[in-house]
């Protein structure tokens, strides 16, 4: 006899669920968070209202650590140094998506994926947006810079940086 | 294990009950008879209820019994029984109970709502991100590090949800062609809308016994010959996502603890992790089961077909069953059991299997759960 | 400008079922003003509100009994914050009822002169129910 045997659940359809069907009750938890950024996180941000990325750097390894933290989780070492790193970088990977955050669907894609730095150890990077670009021509590997907000917008927030963008050539 | 639906009326006790029960009278027990109970259930965000093991336990027969609620993301699957054998194999009970919940038809706007909450809330957050992301962009990488064409892992889909027709909990199995699945929705490319699991509501249960106690229960002895899991660090962006070397070496540990020394050649059935299709593909390769870039190749030659010389997902996997996260011990733990024991029915596999191996994953890619099974 | 914290928030919303018992519980409330419970007959325990199972026996439970509305305050407590810690203009009484005749009970608000561990109340339903434990407006002597 096939396992498992005569399986029990009782389906239910969306309408059933939103429309009283059933009996629900609904609930709406509104927590709100200060969540607290740490000596290192903290003070990124507080560069990257400078327009600037910056990394740690591990004696021990001698990795550029980013972003940036206090101790190297393979030496299990407090890190050492503050090393500015520069505003480019490769894309290590991306997506094309038409999901928002609560998957509904946008017909304006969001070009995002990962973009690793120029300055710290090899793959170190960070998510982040892509634009000035397009589907055919974006690719893994591609050189890319950062599009600052002007300094009067920036708040000390990752979105200081509002996209990354093909490098152009010559540009450094 | 209950029937893998999107919403389900029960609550998540009631679930956990009825998977309870079932695993109970498979096993000839009953309650009395559980000297340990372990829980498997992801996010409390999900069903929307803080210490949700707590909440759980009188459905899981957990009520004055010694409990323990497990969770490591999606790894929970096979995380659970895992540490249900911690209980058995150190002696400290003769019969436990694993019971895996997940009811995600609670939150709103959608359950990715809930996914939300596991990104960094600095880094990552204020880009609004969406958990297909990830997968988009491992798979992405993936198929640009090996160059894997997206119809050889469009077959993964079609297999699977092929397979599901065959098991009596699924949510959606059906029978479709690789250009079904090259023609869905593009969601987050390179994902499309056949190329994911579906979020779920369901509950699965199992019973782990001691050597002694089993032999009086069941002539079909299955063995637990091998456990690992392993977390890579939660820096994500600073890994190359195109292996999960997590796996690996969660891989390593269960094999070195199974004594498997070639495991192509001595694994007869596979239930690796496969809530998207990419993904069997990657822990096909994260298990060591052949070279890195080589699973799309023995897809397509049809190696990991039921009837194939290495049957992967057999049961029809998260793709065609269903994806109610810890709950999916039922497709990949149960199954192997049921495989091994020559239970499956209609999904058992033709190669007479004397070892099966299962695996799950989680958090931010970054975790990897693995349990081999032997035939006694 | 300070960089030491980060402010965001948890957004999600939830819609729990009743489940199988829990639609059969609140049925009885809002359609007939009734409070059920199921009896477990092998332990002899009737679960308010009830259960689809026995978490002693594991045995599946399908004895539906009509309950009292009344019951005795096992314990209570008298409210002055509100849930963000606010502070209360009138107190409210909350407490645990354990409805007579069986092993379970409700927490829900009391309303007397004076609560005591020990009294005897029975629930005050409202005249529009909706499905819901508010169904009940408040426990009263
Ligand atoms: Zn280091
Ligand atoms: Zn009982």
């Amino acid at each position: 006899m096939t396992k498992p045997e005569n399986p029990r659940g009782v389906e239910l359809s969306s309408k059933q669920m939103k429309e009283g069907d059933v009996i629900v009750n609904k609930w709406d938890p509104r927590v709100k968070y200060a969540w607290a950024t740490g000596e290192a996180i903290s003070r990124f941000l507080e560069e990257m209202k400078n327009g600037k990325l910056i990394a740690r750097k591990c004696d021990s390894c001698d990795r550029i650590l980013f972003p940036p933290r206090m101790f190297c989780e393979e030496c299990f070492k407090p890190t050492t140094e503050w090393v500015y790193i520069k505003d480019t970088g490769k894309i290590e990977t991306y997506s094309i998506s038409y999901l928002d955050k609560d998957a509904r669907r946008i017909t304006d894609p969001i070009f995002v994926g990962v973009v690793s730095i120029d300055g710290a150890s090899e793959k170190m990077g960070i998510m982040h947006y892509f634009d000035e670009t397009t589907k055919e021509d974006i690719h893994i590997g591609m050189p890319v810079k950062a599009v600052w907000k002007p300094p009067e917008e920036r708040e000390g927030a990752i979105t200081d940086i509002k996209y990354f963008r093909p490098l152009k050539e010559g540009e450094e | 294990m209950t029937i893998f639906r999107r919403r389900l009326q029960e609550t998540g006790k009631e679930m956990s009950y009825e998977a309870s029960k079932m695993a109970l009278e498979e096993a000839g027990l009953e309650l009395k008879d559980v000297d340990s109970v372990v829980l498997g259930s992801a996010p409390d965000a999900f069903d929307g209820i803080h210490l949700k093991g707590e909440n759980l336990l009188d459905g899981a027969g957990g009520a004055g019994k010694p409990y323990l609620r497990v969770f490591v993301g999606g790894g929970t699957a096979v995380f659970s029984p895992i540490a249900g054998w911690w209980h058995v194999a150190s002696g400290l009970a003769d019969v436990c109970l694993v019971v895996a919940e997940e009811k995600m038809s609670s939150c709103f706007p959608h359950p990715q709502s809930a996914f939300g909450h596991i990104w960094d809330p600095i880094l990552d957050r204020p880009l609004k991100p969406n958990l297909v992301w990830i997968f988009a962009m491992e798979m992405n990488r993936y198929m640009t590090v090996h160059g894997i064409k997206k119809e050889d892992i469009a077959r993964v889909a079609v297999k699977n949800k092929r397979n599901a027709l065959d098991h009596p909990c699924a949510q959606l199995a059906a029978d479709l062609t690789i250009e079904d699945v090259l023609n869905s929705e593009v969601l987050a490319w390179p994902v499309q809308m056949l190329d994911i699991s579906p979020p779920s509501d369901g509950a699965s249960a199992m019973i782990l016994a001691s050597e002694e106690v089993a032999k009086k229960l069941t002539d079909d002895l299955v063995y637990l010959s091998g456990a690992g899991w392993c977390i890579d660090s939660t820096m994500w962006t600073d890994r190359d996502l195109y292996f999960p070397e997590y796996v690996a070496r969660a891989a390593k540990m269960a094999y070195k603890m199974a004594k498997i020394e070639n495991p192509p050649k001595e694994i007869d059935v596979a239930e690796p992790y496969d809530p998207f299709d990419y993904k069997e593909l990657h822990h096909m390769e994260g298990l060591l089961l052949c070279d890195k870039g080589e699973a799309p190749i023995l897809t397509r030659e049809g190696v990991t077909e039921r009837d194939g010389d290495l049957p992967v997902c057999p049961s029809g996997g998260l793709l065609g069953v269903g994806n109610p996260i810890a709950a999916t011990m039922g497709i990949k733990a149960c199954e192997i059991y049921w495989q091994l024991a020559g239970k499956a029915g209609k999904r058992q596999v033709p190669n007479d299997p004397q070892v099966g191996i299962c695996q799950a994953w989680g958090d931010l890619m970054q975790y990897g759960s693995v349990l081999i099974m032997r035939r006694g | 400008m300070s960089f030491t914290h980060w402010h965001g928030d948890m957004e999600a919303q939830y819609i729990y079922t009743a489940g199988i018992a829990g639609e059969r519980f609140f049925r009885e409330l809002k359609d007939n003003g009734k409070l059920v419970g199921t009896r477990c007959p092998k332990c002899d325990i009737t679960y308010v509100p009830p259960r689809m199972y026995c978490e002693k026996c594991f045995a599946e439970l399908d004895e539906w009994k009509d309950v009292p509305l009344e019951g005795e305050v096992v314990a209570h407590t008298e409210v002055h914050v509100d849930i963000e810690d606010n502070k209360l203009a009138e107190p409210f009484v909350i407490g645990f009822v354990r409805i007579d005749g069986t092993q379970g009970g409700l927490v829900h608000y009391i309303k007397a002169p004076e609560v005591r561990n020990g009294m005897k109340v029975k629930a005050v339903l409202k005249d529009d129910r909706v499905g819901s434990i508010l169904d009940i407006e408040h426990f009263a002597p």
